[in-house]
Formats: structure tokens, sequence, C-alpha cells
């Protein structure tokens, strides 16, 4: 094993480019302040405070540049500004504002470190911080890993405050008094007669100030707003027809453009014959790009028609032709020294432990999944010989302005990226195939605004999907005890072609997302370890809503499960006794309370089951409640139970969270992308159900704030559902289903 | 072809293909975006409105059915400053994540609630399942229809 640690210690699995470049580029560039980009064609009377907020005389500007795909990242980031700066965010205008290297992640990355999550070492929390340097010299602004609460928290509320005391002192000063004399209420100063100076009169003065920043953020227990139940800014919106999402937007000379590709990505285009489509009513031009087939025609409709109607025969994709054939091949790394990826959970003497074979082994399989958002990707692009405008919506604009400056060979500042509203994302927006297609198409109509919308049947045939994923469980119990635990999980690397994708260069090294979920969670088992092996490239895949953990929850949780049973263990109890981490202690013991938990035997055909993962930092457990009836399994009830550390909207950690448990059990129950001759035998809602009203259970959210660190909660409640409803059908039925989709083996009801 | 009937009130006239679906006669034609593409075969909801009253996929209501017709969109029952009740119910429970499913949700709410003024969970059940939530928000839909049934005379 010698060989196998000496990988893992030299070898940061950030997914992502080796820290040690940041260094090379010195201490100047890590530490010189970034210029705020709201500084740019301000006008006499206007302010800029921070990159933040922008207050002219008409209003406030509040800039929340991390993506909402809908979260809530636009109301929580302007809540997290609007609590220091004491003003009501519904008065003033949220924009994500233009992409720039001022808006880095300072966050993103830091879950990539070497160390578990309930690490809170000194070195484990250095490391941590110090992923914020490559963050900001490679411009990584992107919205993902649950990371805009950790980034936003005090950068934000900072950026409030700052805005706040600098308006005090333009105060001060016109009137000749003491900064400290001043409050702050609603969107005005207070001078101590009580007279109220709205911000919007300041601005000018405050612009001649250097920014105030001696100051100390207001402690939780002052909150006026965080904290609090709120309502989501976009809310009036999305329930009367109101929002625009991008797929909505209309710009004059605009022309409507649809694209078909090989559903096997990376295969070609053997024949076209594209006569039927361009005589097909409305549609314009027939026009080949790069990997696709591109119809552009007066509406949407015709377009999707005359894409229809292309006669292609597709070339082979270079990978196996069909799902049999890949978990094959995921089969053959699993355990294959050749293919040995990482180990970086490896305690005990696993190997001594099961040295006589007579432990419990299980075979677990994961199949690939589409993230299917509801708004089907688009982009709206326009390029002229001087400038490029790219209206999308989007979790990496900065990778997108980077691309259109390549494709169009324009300067990056004439690039112009406008993130829209997205309808969903699940992942799906951290990738940019649909934006080059639109580009190309625009670069050919030089001048001619184009809107590419993908069908449902492009956006899910054409998706990277969430990696298929095989795991062999090995374990031994003694005394009533889960004494060992070994799981090899194999899979295709995942972020080496992401950020190919993205960025152009790939990333050598050990994938950390193969066992993300797995190898760091919070259980002092004394003979402990999990390692990835890395199967052979197949179907691209990408980031699906809690990337890694998604799979790695189930094969972790599901083996815990049989090894506790084989003990003759409560399912429960035996995880708290084994727990090493004091908030996943109380976030278990905290769900068996919610559901008054007495075991996992309700009563007849009637039973629960634990899931419980630990990711991005948030420990989340789950008990699903099931019942046999003679048509299937029904979903009775689900507790939950979460710790994010500080609960900054409990009514919007309430939705993330049951939406989150639904997400996964759907996917769970019902979802695979299964293929045959190269492509996905899924394209549409009618075999890729997902979850609908009449299979979701009662669900009960109890969140706790213990954990040290402010987490977000966009995807940790996903991982633990699968787990605990498989482990739930164990218990009602005494059958274990060790494969997702469920319903490849029960019915559901 | 040519065809004249109402949406939300108003006479429109258009002169499109005879097969183009209403959703894109809406979206595309007429400038009422908030009904949204999903799916195109009837499978997500999303495009759901009012056709002479009943709840309707506009994706499989083609140009030439439309003649006379009196069409309701979420844009004809409610405005952001006068929401219809059952948008307010869904307002007060902070139904929407994304939203992009919720102008379907609602029409066929509003059709549930017209034919059912007090659904059971069995009637929200059959009527709500053919639309799809991809955010999974069918908990607060729940939630936001016996809210409704209890603002608009029902229990």
């Amino acid at each position: 094993m010698g060989k196998l640690r000496t990988l893992t210690r030299r070898t940061f699995l950030i997914g992502s480019a080796a820290i040690a470049g940041g260094v090379a580029f010195g201490a100047y560039m890590v530490m010189r302040p970034i210029r705020n980009p709201l500084l740019d064609g301000l006008a006499e009377g206007e302010a800029a405070i921070t990159s933040y907020i922008k207050i002219t005389p008409e209003g406030i500007t509040l800039i929340t540049p991390r993506a909402d795909m809908g979260q809530g990242a636009y109301s929580i980031q302007a809540l997290l500004i609007a609590e220091e700066l004491d003003i009501d965010p519904a008065t003033a205008t949220i924009t994500p504002g233009a992409p720039g290297p001022a808006y880095y992640n300072a966050a993103v990355l830091a879950e990539g470190t070497p160390f578990p999550a309930y690490d809170t070492s000194t070195l484990a929390e250095t490391v941590r911080d110090f992923m914020s340097v490559p963050a900001k010299l490679f411009e990584v602004q992107l919205t993902g890993g649950s990371s805009t609460v950790p980034d936003s928290y005090t950068k934000l509320r900072t950026a409030g405050a700052v805005a706040r005391e600098t308006l005090k002192e333009a105060a001060a000063r016109r009137h000749g008094l003491q900064r400290a004399d001043l409050n702050t209420e609603d969107g005005h100063v207070i001078l101590p007669d009580g007279a109220r100076i709205p911000y919007t009169e300041l601005a000018g003065d405050a612009a001649k100030l250097e920014p105030v920043t001696d100051l100390e953020l207001r402690p939780a227990g002052r909150w006026k707003r965080l904290g609090h139940p709120q309502k989501r800014l976009d809310m009036v919106a999305k329930c009367t027809g109101t929002e625009t999402y991008g797929i909505d937007l209309k710009v004059d000379g605009m022309v409507h453009a649809t694209v078909r590709a090989n559903p096997g990505i990376g295969g070609g285009i053997e024949r076209l014959d594209s006569a039927a489509a361009e005589a097909t009513e409305g549609v314009m031009m027939v026009l080949p790009i790069t990997s696709a087939v591109a119809v552009i025609a007066r509406n949407t409709w015709s377009a999707f028609q005359g894409a229809n109607a292309l006669d292609i025969t597709w070339g082979p994709a270079p990978f196996p032709a069909d799902s049999a054939r890949m978990f094959e091949v995921l089969e053959e790394a699993l355990g294959n020294e050749d293919a040995f990826d990482h180990c970086q959970r490896d305690v005990g003497d696993v190997d001594a432990a099961l040295q006589d074979g007579t432990g419990l082994t299980a075979t677990y399989r994961v199949p690939y999944l589409a993230h299917a958002p509801m708004e089907p990707m688009n982009a709206l692009v326009t390029v002229t010989e001087t400038y490029c405008d790219i209206w999308t919506g989007t979790q990496i604009p900065l990778f997108i302005r980077n691309r259109a400056a390549e494709m169009t060979g324009l300067p990056a500042d004439r690039i112009h990226v406008h993130v829209q509203k997205m309808g969903g994302s699940f992942g799906h927006r951290l990738e940019m195939t649909h934006v080059e297609q639109a580009l190309e198409i625009a670069i050919a109509l030089r001048g001619t605004p184009v809107k590419l919308v993908w069908s449902r049947e492009e956006d899910m045939t054409h998706d990277y999907p969430r990696p298929a994923a095989v795991a062999r469980g090995r374990g031994r119990v003694q005394d009533g005890k889960v004494e060992s635990f070994d799981l090899a999980v194999a899979q295709s690397r995942m972020t080496s072609g992401w950020f190919t994708r993205l960025a152009g260069m790939g990333i050598p090294g050990p994938d950390a997302t193969i066992t993300t979920g797995s190898w760091d969670q919070p259980y002092a088992i004394p003979n402990y370890r999990v390692t990835g092996y890395r199967a052979p490239d197949m179907v691209p895949v990408s980031s699906w809503r809690s990337v890694g953990a998604s799979s790695n929850g189930f094969f972790h949780d599901c083996l815990l499960d049989e090894l506790i049973h084989e003990a003759g263990a409560d399912p429960l109890a035996e995880r708290i006794r084994l727990c090493l981490d004091d908030t996943s202690r109380k976030v278990l013991e905290a769900v068996g309370e919610l559901a008054q938990w007495t075991g996992p035997h309700v009563g007849y055909r009637h039973g629960r089951g634990v899931g419980f993962c630990m990711s991005f930092g948030v420990p989340c457990a789950q008990i699903v409640e099931v019942t046999e009836t003679p048509d299937g399994i029904r979903l009775d009830r689900v507790f939950v139970a979460v710790d994010v550390g500080q609960v900054l909207d409990p009514v919007n950690l309430e939705a993330q969270v049951t939406g989150g448990v639904l997400f996964g059990l759907g996917h769970a129950m019902n979802c695979e992308l299964t293929y045959a001759d190269h492509a996905p035998e899924q394209s549409n809602f009618d075999s890729y159900t997902g979850l609908r009203l009449y299979q979701v259970p009662e669900i009960k959210v109890k969140a706790l704030s213990n954990g040290p660190r402010i987490r977000g909660i966009g995807e940790p409640a996903v991982p633990p559902a699968a787990p605990a409803l498989a482990n739930a059908i164990f218990a009602a039925t005494g059958q274990r289903i060790r494969e997702l989709p469920l319903n490849r083996h029960v019915d559901f009801v | 072809m040519q065809a004249s009937f109402t949406v939300n009130g108003t006479p429109r006239q258009i002169d499109v293909p005879e097969d183009m679906p209403l959703l894109w006669i809406l979206r595309e034609e007429l400038g009422l975006t908030g009904t949204k593409y999903g799916c195109g075969v009837a499978q997500c909801g999303a495009c759901t409105v009012h056709l002479n009253g009943e709840a309707v996929r506009s994706c499989q209501v083609r140009a030439s059915d439309l003649e006379g017709a009196e069409v309701t969109t979420i844009e004809g029952i409610g405005t952001p400053e006068n929401p219809h009740p059952v948008q307010a119910a869904w307002i007060e429970t902070q139904v929407a994540q994304c939203g992009y499913c919720q102008s379907g949700q609602i029409m066929q709410a509003i059709a549930l609630l017209q034919e059912f003024p007090v659904p059971t969970d069995q009637e929200i059940n059959d009527a709500m399942s053919g639309n799809l939530c991809r955010c999974a928000s069918y908990p607060r839909i729940r939630t936001a229809i016996h809210l409704a049934t209890s603002r608009m005379g029902g229990r």
C-alpha cells in the first residue's frame, strides 16, 4: 500500500489545477486588489462603494454575481448586503452585473482539498483558505458546489457595512457631525435630530470618500432580516408569468435556431441530407457547424420542424455502444491495480481484517443520469465586427466570455455576457456547448442576433450526464458492531473532461469525485478503507446536483446499513455510535427524535430506512418510511435533519431541503439513461419521468445550527435520499436492492 | 392559415402554418412568454393554458383548432399587483424555486379548483401529476392548493 499513499499525498485532489501553480504567480498577483468594475462609467452624483453596491439618485442596485438557477441565490445574496446596508432588498434593483474578475468564487475549490469536512485542524483550514488563491488567479466566477453562501457570507455583509459607514461619513461631513453619532434605517442616514437623508442623496458625496473599512459586522443576534423567514424577491414574478428567462428573450431582427448533434457525443456526421429541412415552411437555412447541424428559421417551432426533417446518418461515438458493455468496462476497472486512482481513507488494517474472506460482500451500481432542467438550454448571441453580446442562463460566465473571445477574435472586453434567470440547471449550465453552437451560427450570420433553443430531445440526448458508477463493498462485524468496512468505487473521470470543455486543458492526477461522499464520512470504524478506481473515459460526463456524493452516498450508506443489519444492531443507534463528529452526531440524533424512531420495523410490510451523508460540509440525515402495498411500494413519510452552521432564511432552506430530498428520491426510484447504438434511449419526460406529485411523501425538516462554518444547502439533501429509501424497502420487504433506479426491481405507487 | 380567437379576452388574428402549436403562437407570435416550453409532447405541463375553460397542453393545440376559441394564459388570470387567489396562495406559500413550471402548475390548479372547489388529496394527485416540477416544489404546491381552497370559499 506504500505506493498508494505516496500518490495520495503528492497530489491535492482538488479536481482542478494544481495549487502549486498559484504560488508561481507570486504574492503580488494574489494580494493585489481587483479593480471595482462598477467605477467604470460612473456619473456625477453616483457611487459604487465596493463591487456590489451602486447608488445613484434614482435608486440602489445590488450586484449578486452568483447565478440563480432556482436555488434562491439572488435573494440570499441581496439579503446579505441588505442586512448591513440597512435597506429593504425588495426596493433595490438586483442584477448579476457584468461578469468579471472581481467576482471570483473564493469558496468553490475549498471542498476539493484532501481533508474531510469535519476536519477543522489548522492544516485543513489553512489549505481550504489557500484555495481562494487559484480561484482568484484563474478568475473562477462559477456558481456551484453549494458555495454561494459560504463564499458570500462575510464578503457581502462586509460590502453592505462598508457602504453604510461610508454613506454615514458623507452625511457626517455634510452636516459637521461625527459618524459615530449617526444611525441608518431603511435606506436613510438618521441624524441625531431625527432628520432622514436618503442614501440616494448622499451618493455623490460618498463617491468622493475613501470607503470606510474600520468596522465590525453585526452579530447574528442583532440581525433584522437574516435568520428570519424571508420572501424571495423573485416569487411574485415567478407566480404571475412575468419572470423573464433566457428562453423568453426577444430582440429586433432576431432569427431562431436549433441544432441536432450526434447523441453519441463525439461521433461525427457520416451523411447529411438537408433537402426536406430546407423545404420546411419557415426554415431560412440549414448550416452545418462543428459536430452538429443548425437549422435557422423565422420561429423556434419552424426550426424544430426543420431539424426533425434533417436526414442524418451519425457516425459511431468513441465509447461502447450499449449500457451492458459500459458496465462491463466499469467492473473491469473495479479493484484493478492498473486503474487505481486514489485512496484517501485507509484506517486500521482492512486487508488483515477481511483476510479469511468470510465477511459480507456486495456490489452496487448507479446509472448515467440526465440533468433535464425544465428550461432547455438556450442562448441569444449577436456577433458584429466590434462586439459580441451573449444572453444566456449560465453558471460559468467568464469561461463563456473567454471562449467567445477565442471564437470571434474579439478582445475579452468587447464580449458582454448577460447572465439570465434560469429554469433550473442541476449542473447542466456548468457546460456551454449550446453557447458555442449559438456563437458559431452568429459568427456565420455576423450582425444578426441568433436565438438558439434546444428541443427537449436535444437537451436530454446531448446532455453530459452524471457518471454511471459501480462499487464493491466488503465488511465484517464483531460483537454486534461494525468492525471493518472496505468500499471500492469505479467510474470514469468527470472533472478533467469537464475542465477540458471549459478551458481547453485537462487536469492531471486523481479525480476526487470518484469517491466524494464516501471517503470523507464521519465514522470511526476500526478498519475503514475507501478506494477510487478510474475507468476509461466513456460517455463524456459532468457535475450533477451533489456531484460525486450523488452516487457515493448510495454506495457508502447502503453498505453501512447492510453491515449494521449483519451485526444485529439498530440502524440509527449504530450510526450514532460510530460517528466521530459532534455536528453529525447531533443531526443523526435529531432525525431520530423528529421521526420518533423506534427501529426499522414499523408494522406489517411497513418499514423505515436511515440514510446519512456529509457532503459540501453539511451533515444530512434522513429517515424514509414506506409501505409495501399489493400494487407496489408507497412512500409514506420522510424525516430530515441537517446542519448548515447558520440558517440565513429558514423558508428557502426548507424548500431546498425538501426539493433536494425529492430530487434524490425521484431519480433513485424512476430515472436512468441507458444506451443503445451509442445513444441514450431516453429523450423526453415520457421515458425519463423524474418524480410526479402522486409519488410525493410527507416531509418534515429540522435544521440545526451547530456546525463550525456556514454552508450552502442546494445540494446536500440529495445524497442521503437514495440509500434511505433502499434501506427502508429492505426494512419493509426484506429485499436488498443494490442498483439504481430501484424501479428495476420494485414498482412504486 | 388565418384564425381569429381571443386570448385573455382580447381578439387576436394570426396567420401561421395550420399545424403550428398554440404554445409557439402564444410565445413567439403574440409575445406571451409566461407559457413555457418544456417537452413539446404533453409530458410536463409547463405549457398549460385554458382553452374554452379547460386546462390543456398548448403544445398539443394546433392553429387549426383555434378559430373562435377562447384562450386564457397565466397573463390573463392575474398580475403582480392584483394576483388571482391561486397565485396569491402560491406567493404566500413561497412555492417557486426556478419557477419555470409554475405558470402551468397554477393554470392546472385553477382548473382543478373550478371542477372540485374542495379537492381531496386523490383529486389533487390526479389533476396535478401531469405537471412536472424538476425542483420538486410539490409539497408547497399541495399546501398552496389547500390554502387557495380556503381563500376561495371552500373549506
